[in-house]
């Protein structure tokens, strides 16, 4: 298969970056979206350019490294995959192919198709995560969770945060993410001594970081490589609101 | 010689670890808030230490080469973790799970950690399940269980085909959380390019910021490795593309001795290759082997005839399909451990029996399964993974059966550590599966995920006090002390020669070639002359190398292609270490299988002469390295031929 590429090419985050035209032929059918760019930067050393960066590591859809922005969609245009696991079967032989990075004020580029993504850590750090430190936990079975919510839960703790759904809301926007944490543990018992808390701290950061909000456009679930769903908006909606009312 | 000195506490097995814990130094909360602590790498291990000695109280600083703490490798672990809860009320214990995992390692590992292991399995399930980890449950709200391979008992916890990803994110929101208050400092897009030593004790490392591509001098009173497997010194393994042995190999070269290189995990449920393009391969979960049948076809040619596209699986009959598994092993059948299944798929394809083009594959078959229990059971059973077989290969595992190979996993070597998890520099530990030592020559599956959160939960919290409580009195050493001067030049040095070479073949060229060597000559069968042939190769390869690679770009940016670079030349030198280790290793154990060393296609240990961990010490690039042997001491347990079945 022979494609036409145009890549955004930016040296570093002072750059202003443009797209640049790439052709590439004899691409198998079989090959990953990543495995064509392999083959591209390896042509691209051996003419001495320098060759494209892109941020990848697992390859098998878990690790959420990758994150590229191909012809108008995050992680391009099959359904519930990430980059590095959409193959070139999905696309047509002589195809032009776009590939940018991230588009978001709250994720920087640093050179090419590589993003800063830190903010969602800073979320996290915000108050992801039960308070409980290591050895102070009862038995595991002695608090029985549901089998309907535990499978909730997992369905939102699913969540990679590769950042698809930020790049795919035009309001640049990380609820999705952020109320995927915030689902999973609300869903647990262990999750309820912070839950009003945690709501406020983590939608604060949310905010601080330069997201934007949800206007309910739904691209983001449409791209999410993990199939996160927009209830999980609603319940954090519900649980920052009925925090924020009974806060002082 | 040897200053080999395991430390394994006095007593009773089952009282050790108690022993130890009673008996181990302690520092105080006003003093641990004047120690530093250095972690490099936060996946399983790396993170839930990070996490733990921060809310001890320790000053600690976590460093990773990913752009998040959250994407270590750990992360793809799919199947499960276990624990001797006994649940199940089906017959475990802490003292069936020890049993079971020195028996699965060929008789290789050392009692006391192990058992030690098998004890804090138990805590671990408890803290995950505190932390918010979605373990699979079922209707009464308790926790369920399933099998795994090479045990009797269901103990295997595990969310879906997610679970290293679920207790990941578990730790890393334990790790986010001491960022958070300021109790841990993450640094990622770091690489650590070299250990500094001061008065041979580990004092900090010399870390590349991979965004700007400066160098970072960072102090700590102790230095803990927890930095992963050395599997993608076969390029092609299930590893991610970034996991690498670079902080492992610059301990090493610094005096820490590596342990038992030569045990690799070859896995055996992986998707077979396809071609020279392939950056990766794909494991699919041990645990569908709880319901999948392998099989090739009992003849020559009708394998022939599936390879050339002339039959399906679904043409042979029930009588003409030899699932071998069950045939060799009836007492575990498909459920034997990873080692055995992956020398039976290769001596089927070895006989002209595999089923896929290149001749290198057999089939894992879902039919039975989805006439006992429905399609729908078995696809919830086993979550992403068929979706994601589907997606890769194009074929739907719930109508044909799957294709699998195997394929590099899994590293049981490392850094040598003792008891308390330290190597053989003072204040370097090494823990995860950087280190060499609760898997012997195999690992169980769903015991990397164990052992991973046993080191850095609760094993080093105790352990580093021991050590610490007599570095209370060492203030933090400034950084421009000559030992972090001289580290930092040798880093850069390095560095400049790599850029300098501008050769004609790319890092990945020289990747592949090593990658090449190894699968031959040290994959699932190793011979002496095959062996002596690859250490000159990789010899060879090694020179070309640092006259021939070709890196783009310059130092001060970011520049993948020179991390890399730096990490091939490292995997190269490992490279000639495993293949040393494996030539001196003259028997066979686990996934270490010397041709000349077998009975009837079965594994041939030498008790007499073998039951040691190999460590070795570095010499130099060009010089041999030294052997120092821990003799293994059985006291609980009698060595026998490892049989399932």
């Amino acid at each position: 298969m022979k494609f036409n590429l145009k890549v955004w090419r930016q040296k570093n985050a002072k750059d202003q970056g443009k797209l640049v035209d790439y052709t590439i032929d004899n691409i198998n059918a079989d090959m990953s979206f990543l495995e064509m760019v392999d083959v591209l930067n390896d042509e691209l050393v051996r003419k001495g350019e320098d060759p494209i960066a892109f941020d990848h590591d697992c390859r098998e859809g878990i690790c959420g490294m990758c994150s590229m922005y191909i012809s108008g969609r995050a992680h391009g245009p099959q359904h519930a995959a990430t980059t590095c696991q959409l193959y070139m079967r999905s696309f047509k032989d002589g195809d032009t192919i776009y590939v940018e990075p991230w588009r978001a004020k709250a994720f920087p580029v640093i050179k090419d198709l590589v993003t800063d993504r830190s903010a969602f850590d800073r979320i996290i750090a915000a108050g992801g995560f039960v308070s409980v430190n290591t050895g102070q936990a009862q038995d595991a079975n002695a608090l029985p969770v549901e089998k309907a919510d535990a499978e909730k839960a997992m369905d939102a703790a699913a969540c990679i945060g590769c950042g698809a759904c930020v790049a795919a809301c035009p309001n640049g926007a990380a609820m999705l993410f952020v109320s995927a944490k915030i689902s999973q543990l609300a869903l647990f018992p262990q999750g309820q001594p912070e839950r009003n808390t945690r709501a406020i701290n983590m939608v604060n950061q949310m905010d601080e970081e330069g997201f934007g909000n949800c206007t309910n456009i739904g691209a983001c679930e449409a791209e999410c490589p993990k199939e996160i769903k927009l209830t999980n908006i609603a319940r954090m909606n519900r649980d920052y609101l009925a925090a924020s009312l009974i806060s002082e | 010689m040897s200053t080999l000195n395991s430390k394994i506490p006095p007593g009773p097995l089952a009282e050790k670890w108690s022993y130890y814990k009673e008996h181990a130094k302690l520092v105080n909360p006003a003093n641990k808030r004047k120690l530093e602590v250095i972690v490099v790498g936060t996946g399983l291990a790396g993170a839930s230490a990070a996490a733990t000695l921060a809310e001890l109280g320790y000053q600690v600083k976590a460093f990773c080469f990913q752009d998040s703490p959250r994407r270590a490798h750990s992360i793809a672990a799919q199947g499960g973790i276990n624990a001797a809860k006994n649940y199940k009320n089906d017959g475990d214990s802490v003292y069936r799970l020890f049993y079971d995992t020195i028996k699965g390692g060929d008789f290789r590992a050392r009692e006391g950690n192990v058992y030690r292991l098998a004890d804090v399995s138990r805590n671990i399930i408890d803290q995950c399940v505190a932390q918010g980890v979605p373990f699979a449950r079922d209707y009464g709200g308790l926790l369920d269980n399933r099998s795994f391979g090479g045990a009797q008992v269901s103990r295997t916890f595990y969310a879906r085909g997610q679970t290293g990803q679920q207790l990941l994110l578990g730790a890393y929101g334990a790790l986010e959380r001491q960022v958070g208050l300021g109790n841990v400092k993450m640094y990622s897009r770091h690489e650590m390019l070299e250990l500094v030593k001061i008065d041979g004790k580990a004092r900090g490392i010399i870390a590349k910021n991979l965004v700007t591509g400066e160098l970072e001098r960072h102090f700590g009173h102790a230095v803990l490795l927890c930095t992963g497997g050395y599997g993608n010194v076969f390029f092609l393994s299930t590893n991610a593309m970034g996991s690498n042995v670079t902080a492992a190999w610059k301990a090493h070269k610094q005096g820490a001795y590596f342990g038992n290189p030569c045990y690799t995990q070859i896995h055996p449920t992986c998707i077979p290759v396809t071609g020279d393009y392939q950056s990766k391969l794909t494991l699919m979960s041990e645990s569908l082997r709880n319901d999948g049948r392998v099989w090739v076809p009992k003849t020559k040619e009708d394998a022939k005839a599936i390879r050339e596209g002339k039959k399906k699986p679904e043409d042979i009959k029930e009588e003409d399909r030899d699932y071998y598994l069950e045939r060799k092993y009836p007492s575990f059948g498909n459920l034997c451990p990873r080692d055995i299944a992956s020398r039976a798929a290769k001596e089927a394809c070895d006989d002209g029996r595999g089923i896929v083009p290149s001749g290198f594959g057999v089939f894992l078959d879902f039919g039975d399964a989805i006439k006992r229990l429905g399609v729908e059971v078995v696809k919830a059973r086993y979550g992403e993974l068929f979706p994601m077989y589907q997606n890769i290969t194009n074929e739907d595992p719930l109508k044909t059966p799957m294709k699998i190979y195997p394929a590099v996993h899994y590293t049981m070597g490392g850094l040598w550590v003792d008891y308390e998890l330290m190597t053989s520099i003072p204040g370097c530990y090494a823990l995860g599966e950087a280190n060499f030592s609760d898997h012997g020559a195999n690992r169980l599956g769903a015991s990397a995920l164990m052992q991973g959160l046993a080191d850095g939960y609760f094993v080093i919290p105790y352990t580093i006090g021991n050590y610490l409580s007599s570095e209370i009195f060492t203030k933090s050493i400034p950084t421009d002390h000559p030992a972090f001067a001289e580290a930092e030049n040798a880093v850069k040095e390095r560095t400049q020669k790599l850029l300098s070479i501008k050769g004609k073949r790319t890092v990945d060229d020289f990747h592949k070639a090593l990658g090449k060597i190894m699968w031959e000559y040290c994959g699932m069968a190793r011979t002496a002359e095959g062996l002596t042939k690859a250490r000159k190769m990789i010899q060879d390869l090694r020179k070309e190398f640092w006259s021939d690679v070709n890196v783009p770009g310059t130092i001060n940016e970011f520049n993948p292609e020179l991390d890399k670079a730096g990490r091939v030349a490292d995997f190269i030198e490992l490279g000639e270490l495993m293949v040393v280790d494996a030539l001196n290793r003259n028997e066979s154990c686990g996934g270490h299988f010397r041709v000349e060393y077998q009975d009837q296609g079965e594994a041939k240990r030498d008790d007499e002469n073998y039951r040691y961990v190999a460590a070795w010490e570095f010499k130099g690039v060009d010089a041999d390295p030294v052997l120092h042997k821990e003799d293994l001491v059985y006291e609980n347990i009698q060595l026998q031929v490892r049989s399932y079945k």
